[in-house]
């Protein structure tokens, strides 16, 4: 699949500021991430169908098993549920598992334990168990993947009490915050984005964290708020730079992490623009878009100059062939087109 | 109608096979122990129809044997999980009553705060580490503390009760698998008490010995007399020793029969989806009698002290309602408390 392989290889940023830190691959940052917490605290082990494959997670696991050992990187048999379960009570028990799936398509066959059982459990015992476990997917867009290779469910667990989402944007950000949601007491999803995984960015050497449940300003602007998550956050940037060659300002601001959601800095924002997109990799309905809508209705309606606008995925599963895709995904033009619409 | 499933043991004879190498203190702390549970339980369906514990009970009245049977071969640091029939497992284990009856009362004052009720009695202190009301949830849970032991060379073993119908959950084969997979010191603790709510066996599974099943995992599977506290011992302390040695897990299959309904107080055996002959067989091997009877044949107990257990139990039992009774209610903050961890 050369094309696809172009595709994404297309897709990258700007070069940063070579100034600080070093310029690596976002797949890089997360295997750094990785190796870092392994050596640091033996609690720490990584686990997941294909961990210690060629092909390494996209890389991010690449060389961890020859330096950490079979029972701390290790591959898995196709349980899910199992395997979900297994991390839980690994979890529950003073391990810090870091389970990892190559799709969040498969994390729907462990939801009784992600949802009923994880995330539930430190309530449940009424706080005599902690359950510090991450679990790791990358949303598969493209490659043909289709409707059950590229699902981005992370909208569906937004109403899961006890239960954290992360979805980083740059390697910066990929770094710190899987050291984050490693080192959290909770059940923390870190959800990637599969382009995002060549993308270059600085990283600083050595551990650092990044706060989650805190949102951050990629780009300051007065007219109109854009305001999303991991990959939706390139598209952003890109349907900023549009705007403003139409000298409409956009702000665009980057939540890291979508539960807890950082609702201050969207009202924020809103307060000054008056105008919001929501923008997701995911379904519109119900998810990261819905609630970000629901915010501004709820805490910023005396801001809003115009109706919300939402721009993510229609309310139609995936089709495998990029022949329907390109009507399917949303482009830096759609946003554009949608924050448009908003200040004129 | 005819009784579909049996009792197969060999009643109190089989307690012969165990030989008479145990202490008399032993024997007869088995035979306290099942006897307080049998008397709780009993105090807790007698007073169940006053409303005042609002949570769906699931008795172990008739399974009093595998509960304490087992605990009598694990060290407090052991952990045991189980499902939504929690009570002898957590009595058995060690967990204290008073916090057993506040969970009962949802009470703040209970072993989970309130947030239990009966189907999630938890006290880490004595290694009641866990429980799950969706069938077969706790099994892959008990092999991840199983793999965390075994990761960090602790000598803990783990053990889940589960039931027959959990052998039918995919998760219970996932589970099977890897703990066969990692060699894990994990045990798994099958009552096969026939009836998954009102479903029976035969309408669930073919015809197949569940222990059979297990041992194509590659693990020890055996099969025992559910309602022989002995027995039950015996095959969990050589599973237990098993685990510990790192050699791995062990399957065990002990056929029992609840004498009440799946859920609440009483027999249900009237509406038809088993038979009370079934459940007048099964009683007649009520494993309390059965292990009491033989120790008053062995003269390692009679009358006088089997009164004086009664006595110590129904003064245990009353303080302990009365504690629940005029414990307090949790607060509307406390709802808010551990959804989160710091």
């Amino acid at each position: 699949m050369p094309w696809d392989e172009g595709l994404v290889n297309s897709l990258v940023y700007d070069r940063p500021d070579p100034n600080e830190g070093r310029v690596m691959k976002y797949a890089g940052a997360i295997n750094e991430a990785l190796a870092i917490a392994l050596e640091h605290d033996p609690a720490v082990f990584v686990f997941g169908q294909g961990v210690d494959d060629p092909s390494a997670m996209f890389g991010t696991t690449r060389g961890l098993q020859q330096r950490f050992g079979p029972h701390r990187v290790f591959d898995t048999p196709l349980s899910e549920e199992g395997m979900m379960g297994v991390a839980t009570g690994a979890a529950m028990n003073g391990m810090r598992p870091v389970y990892m799936h190559n799709r969040p398509d498969f994390v729907l066959l462990a939801l009784n334990q992600l949802v009923t059982h994880a995330s539930k459990y430190h309530f449940m015992d009424n706080g005599q168990t902690t359950v510090p476990l991450v679990v790791w997917a990358a949303i598969g867009r493209g490659w043909g993947s289709g409707a059950q290779h590229s699902q981005a469910i992370h909208g569906m667990l937004l109403g899961a009490p006890g239960l954290k989402i992360v979805m980083p944007s740059t390697p910066y950000d990929a770094k710190g915050l899987l050291l984050s949601a490693i080192l959290d007491n909770n059940p923390v999803c870190v959800f990637e984005h599969r382009w995002l995984m060549k993308k270059d960015g600085l990283v600083p050497e050595g551990p650092y964290r990044i706060a989650i449940g805190k949102g951050i300003y990629r780009r300051r602007g007065s007219d109109v708020t854009i305001v999303g998550a991991s990959h939706a956050i390139e598209l952003g940037m890109q349907a900023a730079a549009i705007l403003a060659n139409e000298r409409i300002d956009a702000e665009v601001i980057d939540l890291r992490t979508i539960k807890p959601m950082d609702e201050a800095i969207i009202l924020e924002s809103l307060e000054k623009t008056g105008r919001l997109v929501a923008v997701d990799t995911a379904w519109m309905k119900g998810g990261v878009c819905a609630e970000i809508g629901c915010l501004a209705a709820e805490k910023g309606y005396q801001h809003l100059m115009a109706p919300v606008a939402r721009v993510g995925l229609p309310d139609s599963p995936a089709p495998a062939g990029y022949t329907l895709e390109q009507f399917y995904y949303p482009d830096a033009e759609r946003i554009a087109a949608a924050a448009r619409s908003l200040v004129r | 109608m005819t009784i579909r499933y049996p009792y197969k043991g060999e009643g109190a004879a089989g307690f012969a096979r165990f030989g008479d190498s145990h202490e008399p203190a032993f024997l007869i702390g088995l035979y306290f122990s099942m006897l307080r549970i049998r008397r709780i339980e009993e105090e807790i369906e007698r007073r169940y129809h006053q409303d005042q514990m609002k949570t769906p009970i699931h008795l172990v009245i008739g399974q009093e044997a595998t509960s304490v049977g087992c605990c009598a071969a694990l060290r407090q640091s052991d952990l045991l999980y189980s499902s939504h029939r929690t009570h002898g497992a957590y009595l058995a284990k060690g967990g204290d009553l008073k916090a057993m009856l506040c969970e009962m009362h949802c009470r703040v004052n209970g072993c989970v705060g309130s947030r239990g009720g009966s189907m999630h009695l938890i006290d880490k202190r004595v290694g009641m580490a866990g429980t799950s009301a969706i069938v077969g949830g706790a099994v892959p849970i008990a092999a991840g503390a199983a793999l965390a032991a075994q990761i960090k060379g602790q000598d803990h073993v783990v053990v889940v009760f589960i039931g027959d119908a959990t052998t039918e959950e995919g998760v219970t084969s996932e589970t099977l698998n890897f703990a066969a997979l990692k060699k894990l010191p994990v045990i798994f603790f099958c009552e096969n008490n026939f009836y998954s709510v009102q479903s029976p066996l035969a309408t669930r599974q073919p015809p197949r010995d569940i222990h059979k099943w297990a041992a194509t995992y590659q693990m020890p599977s055996v099969a025992i007399d559910g309602v022989n506290v002995l027995a039950v011992y015996d095959a969990v302390r050589t599973a237990v020793e098993r685990a510990r040695s790192g050699a791995g897990p062990t399957f065990i299959e002990a056929p029992v029969y609840r004498l009440r309904a799946h859920g609440g107080a009483g027999d249900d055996s009237h509406t038809g989806y088993r038979s009370e002959l079934e459940r007048e067989a099964w009683a007649a091997f009520c494993p309390v009698k059965l292990w009491g009877d033989f120790l008053l044949a062995k003269r390692l107990l009679d009358g006088a002290s089997i009164a004086d257990m009664q006595r110590r139990i129904e003064e245990e039992v009353h303080d302990a309602f009365e504690f629940a009774l005029s414990s307090p209610n949790p607060v509307e903050a406390d709802l808010y408390k551990h959804v989160y961890a710091e």
